[in-house]
């Protein structure tokens, strides 16, 4: 069991003495991300909801607003996973098996799903369907 | 059983099971596997809610005027105050957990015991937070109008302010007729939960006060829902609407498309299943740790695996919170 933890994140710019300040160390850096997300959730700042970008690629047409919060999303799965769930510590391919396989199936499944949304959405939209009576 | 096992004669070399290319015990190993395919079943609820929300992209109801109540504190509406405290729950009892695992690994059976005791404390405040979140959805607050289509209409004062059906529900003497097998469906009951107000005291009650107005699902290009104006109001209510909505169920919410209340029973649910789950698996092995099965056993691996569970079920919450409160 006794096993080595690496003890450096941000690719080994902030190194941490042991594995519990490690800990707090992420705990600390995940909680000011959520802090972030809440705050802008409050806030809901004008400039980042009444623009869209990406509006030329299909499912990507979403707010500044969305994208930061998608950001801020996989920021704090990547510590969960490779800290506090001890992927930096696992054998190269042991990671590479998990989350390379996760990560492809869910892009994947997201990709086709929300296109399938968004053609739903113009079908019914701007078809001649009536769904509303 | 040393008559049924073939030898193979490679017992101790590679191919005999010798070489550990992953360096990760069985359990551990497969434990992994497991969590990927749970994240992938994860995945099928929050896509088919992304589907849903893009394919209703102009009448989706807005989160944070559905989920803004904080237990103990009911005159103040503020949202994401208590949804934002549920993450930091889990991701403080995360913290307690994996402090537990370090704590295993140096063989230390008190701290691992007093970790063990937070993170299940955390545990079950946040299924308690869950089950307040759930009990608010349900029981609701304004109350709304179906429509004949299935839309819901909110009702605003003239400064855009929510109005409760109940404050403007007038008294109404007519006589609500039961409803008999010979007229009508022969297969359908009496509604086992009638509202507090019928749609007829709704209807007097709106049509005597002038100063409120409908709101519609539909959003305008800011993404607020559109108020309609005094007589449009009139005219939407009097044609479409059918039937009074009080708080949600699988069928019909006040909060807006039908779906909405779906997605949440069951994506939170479902979480809410797994963070159970995870209590019980805590529970287990906090007793276990108590009594000193894993120092007989001269290895805290158990806890090590039932922490990497705890994790992913903070990890999920972590992406159902982005998608469900906050985008």
């Amino acid at each position: 069991m006794a096993q080595e933890h690496n003890l450096a994140i941000f690719r080994g710019k902030l190194k941490f003495k042991d594995n519990q300040s490690k800990i707090w160390g992420v705990f600390i850096l995940l909680s000011i991300v959520t802090a972030i997300e809440v705050g802008l959730g409050m806030l809901r700042p004008e400039a980042l909801i009444h623009t869209k970008w990406f509006s030329f690629i299909p499912i990507l047409e979403m707010t500044p607003l969305t994208f930061i919060f998608i950001l801020l999303t996989i920021v704090k799965a990547y510590y969960i996973t490779w800290d506090f769930m001890h992927m930096r510590d696992e054998v190269k391919f042991l990671r590479r098996i998990i989350v390379w396989s996760a990560v492809f199936y869910i892009i994947y499944f997201v990709v086709l799903v929300l296109l399938e949304g968004q053609y739903m959405y113009d079908v019914l939209t701007n078809g001649f369907i009536k769904f509303d009576f | 059983m040393e008559a049924t096992v073939v030898k193979t004669g490679t017992e101790g070399k590679t191919w005999g099971g010798a070489n550990k290319p992953l360096k990760a015990s069985y359990g551990k190993l497969m434990l992994w596997i497991f969590l990927f395919s749970d994240s992938l079943t994860f995945t099928g609820f929050l896509v088919s809610y992304g589907l849903t929300r893009f394919r209703f992209a102009d009448s989706w109801p807005i989160a944070d005027e559905v989920f803004n109540h904080v237990p103990f504190f009911h005159s103040i509406e503020e949202p994401m105050i208590f949804v934002a405290f549920m993450t930091f729950l889990l991701i403080f009892s995360s913290v307690t957990m994996v402090l537990a695992v370090d704590a295993g690994a140096r063989m230390k059976q008190k701290m691992v015991t007093l970790y063990l005791f937070l993170t299940l404390c955390g545990g079950l405040t946040f299924i308690s937070s869950q089950a307040f979140e759930w009990s608010t959805f349900i029981k609701g607050g304004y109350g709304a109008i179906e429509t004949k289509g299935g839309n819901i209409l909110q009702f605003v004062d003239t400064e855009g302010e929510r109005v409760s059906i109940h404050d403007f529900a007038l008294a109404d003497n007519s006589e609500r007729e039961v409803h008999a097998k010979n007229k009508g469906l022969w297969y359908v009951g009496e509604p086992s939960t009638p509202t507090e107000v019928s749609f007829n005291q709704v209807k007097e009650g709106f049509l005597a006060n002038d100063n409120i107005l409908v709101r519609v699902q539909d959003k305008d290009e800011y993404g607020e829902h559109i108020i309609l104006s005094r007589e449009d109001s009139k005219a939407k209510f009097l044609e479409e609407g059918s039937l009074v909505v009080e708080g949600a169920n699988l069928i019909h919410n006040e909060y807006g498309h039908r779906l909405f209340a779906n997605y949440f029973f069951f994506i939170t649910g479902f979480h809410g299943f797994h963070v159970s789950i995870g209590i019980m698996l805590l529970f287990t092995v906090f007793f276990n740790t108590i009594v000193g099965t894993y120092e007989k056993r001269k290895s805290y691996e158990m806890v090590e695996k039932v922490g990497l569970y705890w994790h992913f079920v903070d990890l999920v919450w972590v992406f159902v919170f982005t998608f469900f409160y906050l985008v």
